[in-house]
């Protein structure tokens, strides 16, 4: 009672179905190539135009290739799903940012970046990432392709109200220590589905001192713990992050707003479903060893003797044994970027690991940014030039090894450390091994060309 | 796709394996498709536990194992997390499945499921093992789920369950309706949300 997600939610109540779901109405709905063209094919079907076009953006980002970007996409399954948005986008009259176009990139970096999520919103998005968002102060959440059409016919969907959660993490982050890290610790503690059914609001000191881009990353991974969204009351931060983007408010539209965003926080009465409290003593850098996120340990830690069902498989799939370390061993693969660490943050702390020194000779980086934005503050901010005197070059904007739908694939049988959501079997490519990990890990793997505690090259 | 649901009656394919993800269920390379081509989709349904990595088909595996058949999939907990898409649920009901039993669903997913006529039917702890244990001893024995009146049945021992979903949901699927229909229908509403909160 009386949280921030009640008071979102709440406002944007259309109806209340006796024994039924809510009538959510949606402030913005995000569309990618992959998970809209059936939801268009639906509306085509039914004769139907998109109810609010002006508040539905489109753009790929899954598919895209991370490379000459600028010629025809290779695949021609890829560049039909690509090209299928643009025609669709054009016929349903939606804004839609093409590959190659300066607004393009990652789905939820770009909402942020432009300032298109604004604190208090309803966003969704064919999306189970789409939580990201949830770091501006808005009520944020995946959906299906039949949702996203709902979407389309009627700026609403239909939602069961879910239960609320706050986790409050105390304390002061350690040297080293990022909003990554933080996330892994958390599903680590909650497993893959200690937050299903719950909307997550993240408070505490260390949630406080976050920049947006941490906050981005934390709020990104709710799904990870299965919650259907997470998000953190704006703030100054949030503010002053937004303050200028092309969409914020303007002039005394911006002050109204401020006037309204400062109101968006739970009451000193609030109750929650359930509270959980953390301290920032406990997390150190972490990894992943097994098959689901839920899956990790400190890095100095040993991986677990025994799990669940599953556990076995799980070990056997990554070739790890229990009771194993993994400091020391040996990285194929580095993939620093996606809609978790794609940002300016995660190139900058990249960037301050490798300066002055190496990528390992035998390990393959990969380095995408989530959007042209961030490529362009790259450039900018002269990381380019630290990165490739690093041995690194920057690729072009993408979900890329995120979830291999395009040629970035981690051939079978190599371990990859990743910046991204997912170590599912598969995820980066069939047979890939992914262990999930933070900027700062990720550059301790490609320079030292083993799993490294990044805190030692600090 | 829109189909009526009343009372099903089949025997099951069991995959007891817990926190089964949608990128097992229908893998990243298949999320290509422009159309809902079910069949495609429910052709690639565990793609990578159906086949070894040669293409050649994994016997070891249950949909390749002719003991099992049936319209009823019985799960270990947490089936369907990870990732939104919908292209999991369309996997499934290509397949042929109606039912998915487990203890636990992803919230995702459980929705993707029921927005394609398939019902994610949650039932106890107890009730999922035992059942793992009933078909393991006799591959034909039949589950019996029961819409209208909310019960799952295990036939060969008798058990039965009320399983919950709201009245709303049970309406659409037993009339074949879905929520688009509803919506559209609903729009005056959504305006004069719009009116208010302008």
């Amino acid at each position: 009672m009386n949280t921030l997600f009640d008071k979102i939610w709440d406002q944007h109540v259309v109806q209340q179905i006796p024994d039924g779901p809510t009538q959510l109405y949606i402030d913005r709905l995000y569309c990618h190539e992959v998970t809209s063209p059936q939801a268009f094919d639906g509306m085509r079907a039914r004769g139907l135009k998109c109810f609010r076009p002006q508040q539905i953006f489109c753009m790929p980002d899954h598919n895209t290739p991370t490379h000459d970007q600028d010629k025809p996409i290779e695949d021609p399954v890829s560049k039909k799903q690509v090209d299928t948005l643009a025609k669709n986008a054009a016929e349903f009259g939606l804004t839609h940012y093409g590959m190659m176009s300066k607004d393009n990139g990652i789905i939820h970096v770009v909402g942020p970046e432009k300032g298109l999520s604004l604190p208090g919103m309803t966003i969704v998005c064919g999306d189970s990432h789409t939580s990201t968002h949830g770091a501006m102060g808005t009520v944020a959440f995946g959906i299906g392709t039949s949702e996203v059409e709902m979407v389309m016919a009627s700026q609403c969907i239909l939602q069961q109200k879910p239960k609320s959660m706050r986790i409050t993490i105390n304390g002061t982050l350690g040297k080293g220590v990022t909003a990554k890290d933080v996330a892994l610790y958390l599903m680590a503690q909650l497993t893959t589905s200690g937050a299903t059914g719950y909307f997550v609001e993240y408070a505490g000191p260390v949630v406080k001192a976050l920049s947006m881009e941490g906050r981005l990353t934390l709020c990104n991974l709710s799904i990870e713990m299965g919650a259907r969204g997470g998000f953190i009351a704006p703030d100054e931060t949030t503010f002053d992050y937004i303050k200028g983007r092309e969409y914020a408010p303007k002039g005394e539209a911006w002050d109204k707003a401020v006037a309204y965003w400062k109101t968006l926080k739970s009451g000193d009465d609030a109750v929650f479903d359930k509270e959980l409290c953390f301290d920032a003593a406990d997390i150190e850098p972490r990894i992943t060893y097994g098959s689901n996120p839920g899956m990790g340990i400190g890095i100095t830690e040993t991986i677990p003797t025994e799990g669940g069902v599953g556990f076995e498989k799980s070990l056997n799939y990554m070739q790890f044994k229990s009771g194993q370390q993994l400091l020391g061993t040996k990285v194929d693969y580095v993939f620093l970027g996606a809609c978790t660490n794609g940002r300016i943050e995660d190139f900058r702390a990249f960037a301050s690991l490798v300066k002055g020194r190496h990528k390992a000779d035998d390990v393959v980086a990969w380095l995408v940014p989530g959007s042209w934005a961030v490529d362009k503050q790259i450039r900018e901010e002269g990381l380019d030039k630290v990165l490739a005197e690093a041995g690194f070059e920057i690729r072009q904007p993408g979900c890329s090894a995120c979830l291999a739908m395009n040629d970035d694939k981690i051939p079978a049988g190599k371990l990859s450390v990743s910046t991204s959501n997912r170590n599912f079997e598969g995820r980066q490519g069939p047979g890939a091994r992914t262990i999930l990990a933070s900027p700062l890990t990720a550059a301790a793997a490609a320079v030292t060309g083993v799993i490294t505690d990044p805190r030692t090259l600090l | 796709m829109k189909q009526k649901f009343n009372i099903i009656t089949s025997t099951c394919v069991p995959l007891p394996l817990e926190n089964v993800d949608t990128d097992q269920i229908i893998p990243a390379r298949f999320l290509k498709a422009t159309t809902r081509e079910e069949k495609f989709f429910g052709d690639n349904l565990f793609r990578d536990w159906r086949y070894n990595a040669d293409g050649t088909l994994n016997e070891s595996f249950v949909l390749n194992n002719p003991t099992y058949s049936g319209c009823i999939l019985v799960a270990g907990k947490n089936f369907g997390s990870g990732s939104s898409r919908e292209h999991a649920a369309w996997a499934i009901a290509g397949y042929g499945f109606r039912v998915v039993i487990s203890s636990f669903f992803a919230d995702i997913h459980k929705n993707n499921e029921l927005n394609n006529f398939v019902l994610p039917v949650v039932v106890s702890e107890t009730f999922l093992s035992e059942l793992f244990d009933t078909i393991a001893k006799d591959p034909k024995m039949e589950v019996e789920v029961d819409l209208p009146r909310q019960m799952v049945t295990n036939k060969a021992t008798g058990r039965s369950e009320h399983f919950d979903i709201n009245g709303y949901k049970k309406h659409c699927l037993m009339q074949g309706l879905d929520d688009i229909d509803f919506l559209v229908q609903n729009k005056d509403k959504t305006e004069a949300w719009e009116q208010a909160n302008k």
